[in-house]
């Protein structure tokens, strides 16, 4: 697809990515601005609040059948989850129980917990996971969408992995503790967030989907978020029992070991035997999913 | 945060009964605007809330100029403000304004 016709994904905000990527015309807010349902924890802290605190949710149609659509609006405080935030998207969740639909897409753009909001942040995002949980548990597919500047980290990051699939763009970046923490934490020997080509290398969208973690790679583009949405709801809803989840555990296991020593992206393309390493970062999404495709990594969800 | 509220005299907005709009998203230096029906067909109805304390007088020398230019009457904004300049300010009104006369 030629630059000049592309959407970016990772510039748009929630709203207009859920305008992107479901039918036109079709989606219908929940739980809207007009209704302010803002943080009651950041208006005692004195901050700035958002009518929506954060995240869009509520119904459309995709190819003409029903999905939940929640999006999370990375620049509101790094779209982090407060207690009003997390209580959205739980409900989303909740809904989906109820009415059933084909699938329930989430475009996860956060740093994790809103620690402003402590406890009450912490409770809201297990609440989401409970709830994500209970949904899938009922046969409805949940599937992540990864694109946005603050990719998925923290507990939007374990949030993520719960998902049936993700669909990731090299531009977004999925992990536990961010860059910036990890510095922190161990040191910059250990990991030099002030160095981007690093850490992309090993928590963007193109490591992710080596490694499996990611169904899908695409271009920072909205239509091919919107495509490859399109494809994980044609596919069967994924079946998940104890068996596959054992085989799963079984592979991160077998794949911890394998990379205990990683410590570059490019050692692990290196591993898997990819002929170039150094020249994946540059890749557009075509030419890197070309030459991934004869790895076919598995998709661990 | 300070808080104040303001009502401007302004031109009726055609479309001001069914006026429901977000513009922008508060993040360092940005604002989001939320435009509702307001109380009174040719007067427009503001709430700030601006984490910049000490701006009135330049708000309200924004806020005035914007509904001078477009038709606001009838209409109530609701601003959450993370320290936007003038500038921006003026373009994020401009956004929302003219959003409901492109429909109108």
């Amino acid at each position: 697809m030629s630059r000049l016709h592309r959407h970016s994904w990772f510039e748009a905000d929630a709203r207009a990515r859920i305008a992107g990527l479901v039918d036109a015309g079709s989606f219908r807010e929940l739980c809207g601005p007009h209704e302010r349902l803002t943080s009651p924890h950041l208006a005692v802290l004195d901050l700035p609040v958002a009518f929506d605190d954060g995240v869009v949710v509520g119904e459309a149609t995709l190819d003409g059948r029903p999905v939940l659509v929640g999006a999370q609006q990375g620049e509101f405080n790094g779209g982090a989850v407060g207690e009003i935030h997390g209580a959205k998207l739980r409900g989303l969740f909740e809904r989906a129980r109820r009415t059933r639909p084909a699938a329930v897409l989430l475009a996860i753009d956060s740093g994790g917990v809103r620690l402003h909001e402590a406890n009450a942040g912490l409770i809201a995002i297990s609440e989401l996971m409970r709830a994500l949980l209970a949904a899938r548990a009922e046969g409805i597919p949940v599937y992540g969408l990864i694109g946005g500047s603050c990719g998925a980290f923290g507990g939007m990051g374990i949030v993520a992995r719960l998902c049936d699939a993700l669909v990731m763009s090299e531009e977004g970046r999925l992990g536990l503790s961010g860059p910036e923490v990890i510095e922190t934490v161990k040191g910059v020997d250990e990991f030099d967030s002030k160095d981007r080509a690093l850490v992309w290398r090993v928590t963007g969208g193109k490591l992710r989907r080596s490694l499996g973690d990611a169904a899908l790679l695409v271009d920072d583009d909205v239509a091919a978020f919107r495509d490859a949405a399109r494809t994980l709801l044609a596919r069967p809803v994924p079946a998940r029992d104890l068996a596959a989840l054992a085989a799963d555990q079984q592979a991160l296991t077998q794949r911890a070991a394998r990379h205990a020593d990683a410590r570059d992206g490019l050692d692990i393309w290196r591993a898997l035997g990819l002929p170039d390493p150094a020249v994946i970062p540059m890749l557009d999404a075509a030419d890197f999913n070309r030459l991934l495709a004869p790895l076919s990594p598995t998709e661990a969800a | 945060m300070e808080r104040f509220t303001l009502s401007l005299p302004s031109t009726p907005c055609a479309r001001a009964d069914a006026a429901a709009a977000l513009c922008g998203v508060v993040s360092s230096g940005n604002l989001e605007i939320l435009v509702d029906r307001g109380s009174m067909a040719d007067r427009c109805d503001i709430e700030v809330n601006t984490s910049a304390h000490g701006f009135r007088d330049t708000w309200e020398a924004v806020l005035a100029d914007a509904v001078a230019r477009h038709a606001a009457g009838g209409l109530a904004l609701a601003i959450n403000d993370a320290g936007a300049t003038p500038a921006v300010v003026s373009l994020r009104l401009d956004q929302a304004l003219e959003a409901l006369e492109d429909r109108a």
